[in-house]
C-alpha cells in the first residue's frame, strides 16, 4: 500500500488510466467511424462497408494501415514546421478535452481522469483552441483551397462557440458549479429523465446541438470542406498519416460533444427510469445515441450556404442563447422549480 | 502530492501522451511509405491549370469583423461564467449588476446589426 501512496506510485496509476483511456477512446472511435459509414449507407440505400472482417467491423483498423503506408507529400511552397504542426494540434487538443469528461462518478469513486472543479471551463477552452490546427493547416499549405478553407472554417467556428458558451452558462446557473460530475449529480431527481436538464433547458438543447455540429465542421454545416466549392478545404494538401490525424481529431470533437450533450442535457450516467441502478451503460448508451443523430444529420440534410450560415450564428442563434441566459436567471431568483438546483 | 499537483498532473500526463501519439503517427509513414517527390507532385493544387502566385492573398475584411465580435461575445461569456457559478451567493443585486452589463451589451449588438456588421452577402 505504501508504494501506491509514493509519488511514483500515484504518477503510474495516473499514467496507467490515461493510457486505458486513450486506446479505449481510439479503438471506440474507430467503431464509431464504421457506425457513421453504416448509417450514411443505410440512408442512401447502398451496402456500405462490407469487406473487411464481419460485416465490414474491420474497416477502419484496415484504413488505419492504408494510410500509415502512403506517402507524406509536402507542398512545395508549404511552410514545413507548421504544416506538420497543424494536425498535430488538431488532434492533441481533441484528445486532452477528454481528461475532464467523467464517465461514472458515485459516492465513494469518480471515473475522470482529472476531477477539475472547473471541468466545463477547461473543456470550453481546450475546444476554443482547435480552431488553431485548421487555420494553421490551411495558412501552412500555401495553397488557394485550404486558404479559403481555414478562414471560412475558422469564422464558422468561432461563431458558433459563442452560443455554446451562453447555452452552457444557463446549465451553471442552475447547477451553481463548473464541475461536471456535479453539473450530472444535480440532474438526479425522483421523476427519472424527466429530472434531467434537457426539460427546464429544452430549447437550448436544440440550439446546442445545431451549434455543435457547426463547431464540429459536420454536415449541414461542412463548408469548410465544401467538396463542390473547395474540394476539401484546409484538408487539400494533407495526405498519409497528417490527414489522418485531422480526421481521428473532428470524430474525437465530435464524440465529446455527443459526451457534453449527455452530460449537460441528458443526465450523464443516470438511469432514465427511477429504481434501475446508474451506470457507464447509461453514459456509453446516451453518447451512442447522439453519435446516431450525427451521422443521420449528416445523411439526410442538404448543406447551408455561407452566409446563411453566419446568419443563423449570429442573428438567430446568439439572441437566442443571450435571451435564454436572462430568462434561467430570473427563474432561478424567482425560484421556479427545475431551474435553481443548488 | 499537493492537491492542486494531484488535480493537473492527469492532464499533463494526458497531454504528453496525445503528443507522442500523434508524433508517433507523424513519423510511420516516414520510416514506411515511399517517399519520391517530383515538381508536379508536390505543386499547390489548383482546378485545371499550374499554380500561380502566392495564395496567401487578400481576403475580406468580414473575416476580421468576425474574429473582433467573437472576441467581445466571448469575454462576455467569460465574466458570466463566474457570475453564474456564484449565483446563488449574489443575490438580487448580483443578478441585476449583470443584467445592466447585459443590456449596455446588448445595445452594442444591437448597433452592430444595424450597421450592417453582421452582413454576408
Amino acid at each position: 500500500m505504501d508504494f501506491l501512496d509514493s509519488n511514483l506510485g500515484i504518477f503510474l496509476i495516473i499514467l496507467g488510466q490515461c493510457l486505458l483511456v486513450t486506446v479505449l477512446l481510439l479503438v471506440s472511435l474507430a467503431f464509431l467511424l464504421w457506425m457513421d459509414r453504416k448509417v450514411w449507407g443505410a440512408v442512401q440505400l447502398r451496402r456500405s462497408v462490407n469487406v473487411v472482417g464481419p460485416f465490414g467491423l474491420l474497416q477502419s483498423f484496415a484504413d488505419f494501415v492504408k494510410f500509415a503506408l502512403k506517402e507524406i507529400i509536402i507542398p512545395s511552397g508549404a511552410d514545413k514546421p507548421v504544416f506538420f504542426l497543424a494536425p498535430l494540434i488538431s488532434f492533441v487538443l481533441a484528445t486532452i478535452a477528454w481528461a475532464a469528461i467523467p464517465f461514472y462518478a458515485d459516492e465513494e469513486s469518480a471515473w475522470v481522469i482529472a476531477n477539475l472543479n472547473v471541468g466545463i471551463l477547461y473543456i470550453f477552452s481546450v475546444s476554443s483552441l482547435e480552431v488553431y490546427g485548421v487555420i494553421m493547416g490551411g495558412w501552412a499549405s500555401n495553397s488557394k483551397y485550404p486558404f479559403l478553407g481555414g478562414l471560412r472554417s475558422a469564422a464558422q467556428m468561432i461563431s458558433y462557440e459563442v452560443s455554446i458558451g451562453f447555452i452552457i452558462v444557463g446549465v451553471l446557473i442552475s447547477t451553481g458549479s463548473l464541475n461536471l460530475i456535479e453539473i450530472v449529480n444535480a440532474q438526479r431527481g425522483e421523476w427519472g429523465f424527466l429530472s434531467w436538464y434537457w426539460l427546464p433547458h429544452l430549447p437550448m438543447v436544440v440550439l446546442f446541438f445545431v451549434s455543435a455540429l457547426a463547431e464540429t465542421n459536420r454536415p449541414p454545416f461542412d463548408l469548410p470542406e465544401a467538396e463542390s466549392e473547395l474540394v476539401a478545404g484546409y484538408q487539400v494538401e494533407y495526405s498519409s498519416t497528417p490527414y489522418l490525424l485531422f480526421m481521428i481529431g473532428e470524430y474525437m470533437a465530435i464524440v465529446l460533444m455527443c459526451a457534453l450533450t449527455t452530460i449537460l442535457f441528458f443526465g450523464g450516467w443516470l438511469s432514465p427510469v427511477p429504481g434501475i441502478p446508474d451506470g457507464l451503460f447509461w453514459f456509453v448508451a446516451k453518447v451512442v445515441f447522439f453519435f446516431f443523430i450525427f451521422a443521420m444529420v449528416k445523411a439526410i440534410v442538404p448543406r447551408y450556404r455561407y452566409d446563411q450560415l453566419m446568419r443563423l450564428g449570429w442573428k438567430v442563434f446568439l439572441p437566442m442563447s443571450l435571451g435564454w441566459v436572462v430568462i434561467v436567471a430570473a427563474f432561478a431568483q424567482l425560484g421556479v422549480p427545475g431551474y435553481a438546483r443548488w | 502530492m499537493d492537491g492542486l499537483l494531484r488535480e493537473y498532473l492527469p492532464i499533463l500526463v494526458f497531454l504528453g501522451i496525445a503528443i507522442g501519439l500523434g508524433l508517433v503517427l507523424i513519423v510511420i509513414p516516414a520510416l514506411l511509405a515511399p517517399y519520391r517527390p517530383d515538381p508536379e507532385k508536390t505543386s499547390a493544387y489548383e482546378c485545371g491549370f499550374n499554380a500561380f502566385d502566392d495564395a496567401r492573398m487578400k481576403f475580406d475584411v468580414r473575416f476580421y469583423l468576425v474574429s473582433i465580435l467573437f472576441i467581445i461575445f466571448d469575454l462576455e461569456v467569460a465574466f458570466l461564467f463566474p457570475w453564474a457559478v456564484a449565483f446563488k451567493d449574489v443575490g438580487l443585486f448580483g443578478f441585476w449588476s449583470m443584467m445592466v452589463f447585459l443590456a449596455v451589451l446588448t445595445i452594442g449588438f444591437a448597433y452592430e446589426w444595424k450597421k450592417g456588421a453582421l452582413e454576408w452577402e
